[in-house]
């Protein structure tokens, strides 16, 4: 099957796909969960819980589903990477844990202490999930202390260097801007109103880290840029990146709040292929060049790759039909009504 | 504690804890099907209403599913590493292949049927309902195929050496439909549909109880008895199936279910004790019953745990308790649904004061099966995580030390419990508010018609 095709360059890419999916989409819900505390009125809380009701809880199946491509297609990356970050990635768990819960518990009282609990649970897990994540981007962009038989070993504070910080909270400001956008679409008057400053103040947040953490890339990891020399093309992606992030201002000013969520969207997915790109070949850049994981040494048979392919080739276009028909039936402004939370 | 022993731990807790759940979802899934079907087909407002009152049951139920869910599927490579890169090539497929088409499909069309009743046509909101319990039974059958193939693996071959060894596929649909494959899927399934069953039991049980709400309370309990008295027996013939399969493939687990340390026609213990220490099973049995149900006669002799050297035998006792529990609450499903199915013949099921009670509390029966059930099948493997192959210590991350296991374990006992408390909670409280917009004491179905007409 699939004789003489890269089957691991397909799946490397397949699974920034799905990564990117998920940053996408669970993104602005991280976002909205960012911004949850900054209104105090339990109705317009209930808007914004609403506003990603109905979908939150598909998209974090990107992520769930694109740990399982990894195991699956490259387990060694898989195996280093989770028991290797071990203790951060408990603490991303029980975030994840505490979210989920949050959302759906929130709404079974009307108790201001109880409905105040699950919103800080709601908010504070939003936040460390997307800093988190950020963090273990940052630590993979420098590369970890991989060992010469694969293994990984580090601590909370090993990890929490300057750089990795720096693109954590740089991840925080993305996703709030990109949930206060999204929420935009969802919303109305004087709500829809605080959004747009929200949206504002967290955008002039994200580009002053962004800029920030290019220097950073430039200074301290400049093989994040070695494969630009491959190929022309390649700079497309960071000027689009560059183009989309330019037009969400430009967009809100107008009142396009649609299509400065679409070029929001454009943005983060960009940004990750910059990152995929920068990696590339590896999948986990160890410290001493050698130990790297990369789509070959970490990955399954060809015979595995194959049939994941096929796979990911009957299911993914029909995940893909089905989420934008419940995205197109669920479209338009959030209205509460006896089903919301 | 060493890091194995922590690390099991941690495993068996978490996979207990969240395994109270989706079985919930998948029984109920059904329920829901047969509620909103039956709605469909009669366009009986009363039916709309019970549907609309579960699917709350149901969205709670699978939030703490979903939540205590993802756990799992990064524990494998958080406490596991070593077994991921031993399996990763055959057990990571189905792993993904369940992300793909069933957790898209389970969360996705659970928006429609929570928040698009008044959304979508009748027809659409229906077909998502068929979706969403499609989506957990696809869901069970791909975690159950990688289960499956840790206890009876077939489909690849052992490459490479040293840390490198890993099994690679060969066949695909070998590993997808290994020997214990459909024996386990369908008696897990049916112990899923019983869960389901009897906590609609239960709680229209309460309502006659408490007089509330009777409406919900006779249409919800009619349609639970059926789905019971089907998957009751379903359960004991698919039982049987896979005691069987276990004799064929995992002998010593078969000889730890009964306690048979001789190589000798076995008998069958109703209840026993194992003495471990002594080789030795005490208890009340039936002599060459075991034999009997496996070959069909009383004397063809059946592997004993003596043909295995101490270190390749699981844990007996415990298996021996769990599996022989399993079997007598098993029983007693079975009993109780047939005595709702005779209420129901003789038009009694309103009355029977006493079946109400008992009814009340038999929602745990099903749990406890589902728990001690499973208890049998995963310690009864050990000392193997993929049987015959990687001994389960073997398998346990390198990186990880004991210290780390015991701060994440605390966290997850203490996350665990305290979610358990509150979706009990708050399950007791959405049953104690009742359907929406039924405030009444003792509601009038008559009324109820004719307000839908």
């Amino acid at each position: 099957m699939f004789e003489g095709i890269d089957l691991n360059f397909i799946w490397f890419v397949l699974i920034a796909f799905l990564f990117i999916g998920y940053a996408v989409l669970d993104g602005f819900d991280l976002g909205v969960g960012t911004l949850h505390l900054f209104t105090n009125d339990d109705s317009e809380r209930r808007v914004l819980l609403n506003a990603i009701g109905p979908v939150w809880d598909g998209n974090e199946v990107w992520l769930v589903t694109g740990g399982g491509a990894l195991f699956a297609a490259f387990p060694h990356a898989y195996a280093t990477v989770f028991s290797g970050f071990y203790i951060p990635f408990m603490i991303l768990l029980f975030a994840i844990i505490f979210r989920a819960v949050s959302i759906e518990f929130r709404s079974k009282s009307e108790s201001k202490q109880w409905r105040h609990t699950w919103d800080v649970a709601f908010s504070i897990s939003s936040v460390l999930i997307a800093l988190l994540m950020g963090v273990a981007l940052g630590n993979i962009i420098i590369g970890v202390p991989i060992q010469a038989n694969f293994e990984l070993r580090t601590t909370l504070f090993s990890l929490l260097t300057p750089y990795p910080v720096l693109v954590g909270i740089t991840t925080v400001a993305l996703f709030a801007m990109h949930g206060a956008i999204y929420a935009t679409t969802k919303t109305e008057g004087e709500l829809k109103a605080k959004l747009r400053k929200w949206a504002n103040t967290s955008m002039i947040a994200f580009i002053v880290l962004y800029v920030l953490t290019t220097i950073g890339t430039v200074i301290f990891v400049p093989s994040m840029f070695k494969n630009f020399s491959n190929s022309v093309f390649l700079y497309l992606v960071p000027l689009i990146s560059i183009l989309a992030i330019i037009n969400i201002p430009i967009q809100l000013n107008r009142g396009k709040e649609f299509r400065a969520f679409i070029s929001s969207c454009v943005a983060i997915a960009t940004l990750l292929v910059l990152f995929a790109i920068g990696i590339f070949p590896n999948i986990v850049p160890a410290t001493i060049a050698e130990n790297s994981l990369t789509i070959y040494n970490a990955s399954s048979s060809h015979k595995t790759l194959g049939v994941m392919l096929i796979i990911a080739l009957i299911g993914m276009p029909l995940v893909i039909t089905y989420t934008s028909i419940i995205y197109w039936i669920f479209r338009g402004k959030v209205k509460l009504d006896k089903s919301s939370y | 504690m060493d890091a194995e022993i922590l690390a099991r731990i941690q495993f068996a807790l978490t996979i207990c804890f969240h395994y109270i759940y989706p079985p919930i979802s998948i029984g109920l899934g059904v329920i829901l099907v047969i509620m909103e079907g039956m709605y469909m087909k009669t366009k009986n407002i009363r039916y709309h209403r019970i549907t609309k009152f579960w699917v709350k049951v149901f969205a709670l139920t699978f939030a703490v599913g979903v939540a205590t869910g993802i756990v799992m599927e990064f524990q494998f490579g958080t406490n596991w590493a070593t077994y991921s890169r031993y399996v990763g090539d055959v057990f990571g497929s189905p792993l993904a292949a369940e992300g793909v088409f069933a957790f898209f499909l389970e969360s996705g069309f659970l928006a429609i049927l929570v928040f698009g009743w008044d959304k979508v046509k009748p027809r659409t909101h229906f077909i998502s309902t068929m979706m969403v319990a499609l989506g957990a039974h696809l869901s069970a059958l791909w975690i159950i195929v990688a289960n499956s193939w840790m206890q009876t693996p077939t489909g690849f071959h052992i490459v490479q050496e040293g840390i490198m060894t890993r099994a690679e596929i060969t066949d695909f649909w070998a590993v997808v439909f290994n020997p214990s494959t459909l024996e386990r899927v369908s008696h897990t399934l049916s112990g899923a549909w019983l869960t389901g069953a009897f906590l609609v039991l239960s709680i229209s049980a309460y309502y006659f109880t408490k007089k509330k709400h009777l409406d919900l309370a006779k249409s919800s309990m009619k349609i639970a008895i059926v789905v019971a008295a089907f998957a009751s027996m379903f359960q004991l013939f698919t039982g049987h199936l896979s005691a069987s399969q276990v004799a064929a493939t995992q002998p010593a687990k078969l000889a730890a279910f009964e306690g048979h340390y001789e190589t000798a026609p076995a008998d069958l213990y109703l209840v026993g004790w194992v003495d471990e220490a002594n080789n030795k099973t005490y208890g009340i049995k039936l002599p060459g019953m075991l034999s009997f149900l496996i070959f069909g006669n009383t004397y063809t002799p059946v592997a004993g745990l003596n043909e295995f050297a101490p270190g390749d035998r699981p844990p007996v006792n415990i298996v021996f308790q769990a599996y022989h529990a399993m079997v007598a609450i098993g029983m007693l499903i079975i009993l109780l649904a047939y005595l709702g199915v005779f209420y129901w013949w003789r038009g009694k099921l309103e009355n029977v004061k006493w079946f109400h009670h008992v009814m009340m509390w038999s929602f745990l029966l099903p749990q406890i099966s589902n728990q001690i059930g499973w208890m049998a099948a995963e310690i009864g493997r050990q000392p193997w995580i993929v049987y015959g192959y990687l001994r389960t210590k073997d398998a346990i991350s390198k990186t990880v030390d004991s210290g780390e296991i015991v701060f994440s374990l605390i966290m997850f006992t203490l996350i665990h419990i305290l979610l358990l408390a509150l979706f009990i909670f708050l399950l007791i409280r959405k049953v104690k508010q009742g359907p929406d917009g039924d405030n009444s004491e003792n509601d009038n179905p008559e009324q109820q018609l004719q307000f839908a007409e």
